[in-house]
């Protein structure tokens, strides 16, 4: 694993974010930022924003205003945010024909490693989610909990500072959640970034939290 | 690596569930059928036979287009494939050439057997393999803007189609002409077989900006 002696100074600025799905106004005038070693967690129930203010931030979804921007000393300027981030979102984006190993062999090719820092071997990212030895398998055959363990590794192959999770444990055991704590917590003190959005506490600790009210709230505050 | 993504797809396409095997078979289908409908009249079949021959292949091109970007989007890959420091046309095409080399390469092997069904003469199956291989590939470049802009869509199969033919018919008209041109005497072979051939360089450039534009619109 890479150990950040001097860690690159990285930041990621969103500024006044809405988005808008249809007619409706998600949510409006989200700023936060994030410096390195920081994680967000997205909090709020169901139907509040918290996917979209996500696939926003990753560049999927284009806002109705704001913008999202990323900084470091090491990548070149002008770099789009969306570049220096991984996504999971609640589908694995795993092809249930191919073998783990395949899937993560591509996946590691074709991603690459961002400035600063490099991924683990398909074997290590096997092991660290707590599957090692099962990479030959069709991914297709796994249960519901060891595919999201393996779209979890898939984060691991190659480096990217910004680690945006959408209800990561979902479909988890208890002990998978806490294999999942203790990578996000490894991956903040490599100094990377994480915002996650989630119902279980992941036990974080330093996270900040961002309460999301969804269109509900902000309608009572534009009434 | 964006050259990772066409080794992937190219392994997709020949796993279960993959398109190579359903275009040939559908291809043979419609090719072997004509004879039993038409009669056992050979010089007409012989007449009739390029053109039979690029209907069925442009038939079969366009029955696996729209699994082209839906799979990934299903499953999510589209999303990450998006996000990407790689142009999202180059991505694109890429994922045209993987598709042709899964689903049209296929098409133009299995012609020359499909030109015996027709009693075409040697000539006439070389020059119908010889412009199914350059036009097809405008066939998946067309296609892929048609499968972009219904890739939000859950059964855009047939809507892809028709989106695409129109754009399909002068492929259809420079490759049929040019096969005849190459058995038929007075009519020249390379006028309309160049211009087939700037119709797939032109495609080439153009479908994969159009879809990659699609795509980057799609968003949900």
């Amino acid at each position: 694993m890479m150990k950040h002696n001097e860690s690159p100074q990285m930041r990621l600025t969103v500024e006044a974010l809405s988005a808008r799905r249809g007619e409706d106004l998600i949510f409006k005038d989200i700023s936060f930022s994030l410096g390195t070693g920081e994680s967000l967690i997205l909090t709020g129930r169901n139907g509040s924003g918290k996917s979209t203010l996500l696939r926003a931030v990753a560049g999927l979804l284009r806002p109705e205003s704001g913008r999202v921007t990323w900084e470091s000393d090491e990548a070149e300027t002008g770099t789009r945010a969306s570049e220096a981030c991984h996504y999971l979102g609640h589908r694995n984006a795993m092809k249930a024909e191919l073998s783990v190993r395949e899937n993560l062999e591509f996946w590691q090719d074709f991603f690459g490693d961002f400035s600063g820092g490099r991924g683990m071997t398909i074997a290590d990212a096997a092991e660290a989610v707590g599957l090692g030895g099962i990479a030959h398998l069709p991914f297709g055959y796994l249960s519901a909990g060891q595919q999201r363990r393996m779209a979890f590794a898939k984060l691991l192959v190659a480096w990217r500072p910004v680690w945006i999770l959408d209800e990561p444990t979902a479909a988890l055991d208890v002990s998978a959640e806490s294999v999942f704590t203790a990578l996000i917590t490894d991956h903040l003190a490599q100094g990377g970034i994480v915002l996650a959005a989630t119902h279980q506490p992941l036990g974080l600790e330093n996270a900040q939290e961002l309460k999301m009210t969804g269109f509900a709230g902000v309608m009572e505050s534009m009434w | 690596m964006v050259i990772a993504l066409l080794f992937r797809d190219l392994k997709l396409s020949v796993r279960a569930g993959g398109g190579a095997l359903i275009g040939v078979l559908f291809f043979t289908t419609v090719v072997a059928v004509i004879p039993f409908g038409v009669g056992p009249d050979l010089n007409l079949l012989s007449r009739i036979g390029p053109a039979i021959v690029w209907i069925g292949a442009l038939l079969s091109a366009l029955l696996g287009l729209d699994r082209m970007f839906q799979t990934d989007r299903e499953d999510g890959s589209l999303d990450l494939l998006l996000m990407q420091e790689h142009p999202l046309a180059l991505t694109v095409l890429v994922k045209c050439l993987a598709h042709w080399l899964g689903n049209g390469l296929p098409l133009v092997i299995a012609s020359p057997l499909l030109g015996l069904f027709m009693n075409m003469d040697e000539v006439a199956i070389g020059a119908t393999m010889l412009t199914l291989l350059v036009g097809t590939p405008a066939l998946t470049f067309i296609g892929a803007v048609g499968a972009a802009v219904a890739v939000a869509l859950p059964r855009g199969g047939l809507l892809v189609s028709i989106l695409v033919l129109p754009l399909a018919i002068p492929v259809l008209i420079f490759g049929v002409s040019a096969s005849y041109a190459a058995v038929q005497d007075p009519a020249p072979f390379m006028p309309p077989f160049l211009i087939l051939v700037a119709i797939t360089m032109f495609f080439a450039v153009l479908g994969p900006l159009g879809a990659a534009l699609a795509l980057r619109n799609a968003g949900d």
